[in-house]
């Protein structure tokens, strides 16, 4: 890397993660389209060990009747969580945790998605996770920005999405189960967001913990660039589909 | 494939691909111009004509059109005509004045029954709804009754018909079928036997898995003469 961001490693305790990665470093990912053969779109995201497959159905029509929209489509989004993704096993089908995941994203990706285009019909999105370490709605969102992309819906741009963290006074970027549980000093925060790499918007931030402006500012900064890389990425898998 | 197109090496775009910059293009289908830019919204191929800039896609579901004849299945009926399902985002619907001579309201099940397989042609498309007609001068719409139905990407449609059916030709005088290639991406074979049809479907997957590669007649032409021998 040309010019390292100095501001994320001086005024920091660590120069170096639990697992040696720098810390704006990403785990490696890569990123595959056409896994489910039945679904008009789909695409899975490798991130570390996260693992997410996502596939889309439609634009079809929206039945029961009511719940369309005259003036633009719908997306619909499920995020799932497979019972064996993580050490324990989870409890198979919707929880509050994956009921507000699904619609986040949701929430990040329609801005992307020209509804105006599709009156009165679903987008169906189905996200599941099947192994899980840390980020797994960002990874689910990368996924989905790929298979919506691949089901021929259109799209302005892709949505990219990045979990950024601090630990204790550190900003390291797409975090890990052991960052995430981090608990010295001033404990770990946990700040998912999904970027929109050409025009530069953000379209999901949340945060989780404490975080001090200036802290918050460098995050996002920090984030924006981990975005593009993920955003190159997307491109590079979406171009070699043939 | 003219020598225009084979010189033009053809780009795969993704959405939010900035395909061009500035005001000496315009935007074509599947593109919107953002500023200065003309950006791809859709997955697809790039092609420029003259100044204008578009996208063909490759994927996705299919998008009716005017004039297209679609290999649709009846899944409901009413007073007034049927509901045939041809892929989209949109129920079709076949009203009883498009079908060829006088129906009887209460015969309607004799003509069309829910299930059948109907050649038709998309007649007019509506905002949210399309409307099909069995009413054409060259014929060829009307019931399926026997055959062989493929199912394929719409996509890739044009290439198995080749330019000005002569792909789809190659394929009918080897197999001694007779093929109905619908624009939604459902294909009727029609031959004497068997083992015909599956030869002439196994053709037309061959030419599915290899719609990128140029020349592709010649070397359809060829497949059909080297797997001729085994098709029993």
């Amino acid at each position: 890397m040309k010019e390292r961001k100095n501001n994320m490693t001086d005024k920091s305790l660590y120069t170096k993660r639990f697992d040696g990665r720098k810390l704006d470093e990403l785990r490696p990912i890569s990123a595959k389209i056409g896994v489910v053969p039945n679904a008009d779109g789909s695409a899975l995201f490798v991130q570390g060990d996260t693992i997410a497959i996502a596939a889309v159905y439609g634009p079809k029509t929206l039945n029961p009747k009511h719940m369309q929209n005259p003036e633009k489509g719908v997306v619909r989004v499920h995020y799932n969580m497979l019972s064996f993704s993580v050490g324990e096993r989870i409890r198979p089908g919707v929880s509050r945790r994956s009921q507000e995941i699904s619609k986040v994203t949701e929430w990040a990706l329609s801005p992307v998605v020209m509804l105006e285009e599709l009156p009165g019909t679903v987008i169906d999105v189905h996200i599941n996770i099947l192994q899980a370490n840390a980020g797994t709605r960002c990874a689910g969102i990368n996924a989905a920005s790929m298979a919506l992309a691949h089901a021929g819906v259109p799209m302005k741009e892709l949505v990219s999405a990045i979990a950024m963290g601090k630990m204790d006074k550190t900003i390291v970027a797409d975090v890990d189960k052991e960052e995430e549980d981090y608990d010295d000093g001033e404990g770990a925060t946990d700040m998912p967001m999904a970027y929109l790499a050409n025009s530069g918007k953000i379209s999901l931030l949340q945060l989780d913990g404490r975080v001090q402006v200036d802290k918050f500012k460098e995050a996002i900064e920090a984030g924006r660039e981990a975005c593009k890389k993920i955003a190159e990425l997307q491109m590079k898998t979406l171009k070699e589909y043939k | 494939m003219t020598a225009k197109e084979k010189t033009e090496k053809k780009q795969i775009v993704a959405p939010g691909e900035i395909l061009e910059s500035g005001d000496d293009f315009l935007p074509g289908d599947w593109t919107i111009k953002e500023g200065k830019d003309i950006v791809a919204i859709r997955l697809g191929v790039m092609e420029k004509n003259d100044r204008l800039v578009k996208v063909i896609p490759l994927s996705g579901v299919y998008i009716p059109r005017r004039g297209n004849v679609v290999i649709g299945e009846i899944k409901d009926m009413n007073y007034s005509g049927w509901m045939v399902d041809i892929g989209g985002p949109y129920g079709a619907f076949l009203t009883l004045k498009e079908v060829p001579g006088y129906v009887e309201e209460s015969e309607m099940e004799t003509v069309y029954g829910i299930g059948d397989l109907i050649v038709t042609q998309v007649f007019n498309v509506k905002r949210t709804a399309v409307d099909l007609t069995m009413k054409q001068r060259e014929g060829g719409l009307g019931k399926i009754r026997d055959g062989l139905i493929v199912k394929v990407n719409p996509h890739r449609v044009p290439r198995i018909i080749g330019k000005e059916g002569s792909m789809i030709k190659v394929i009918k005088d080897a197999t001694k079928c007779s093929i109905t290639v619908g624009q939604n991406g459902l294909i009727w074979i029609k031959g004497d036997s068997i083992e015909d049809r599956i030869f002439a479907k196994k053709a037309i997957e061959f030419i599915v898995e290899n719609t990128t590669t140029d020349g592709l007649t010649d070397k359809v032409e060829s497949w059909l003469k080297e797997n001729e021998g085994k098709k029993k």
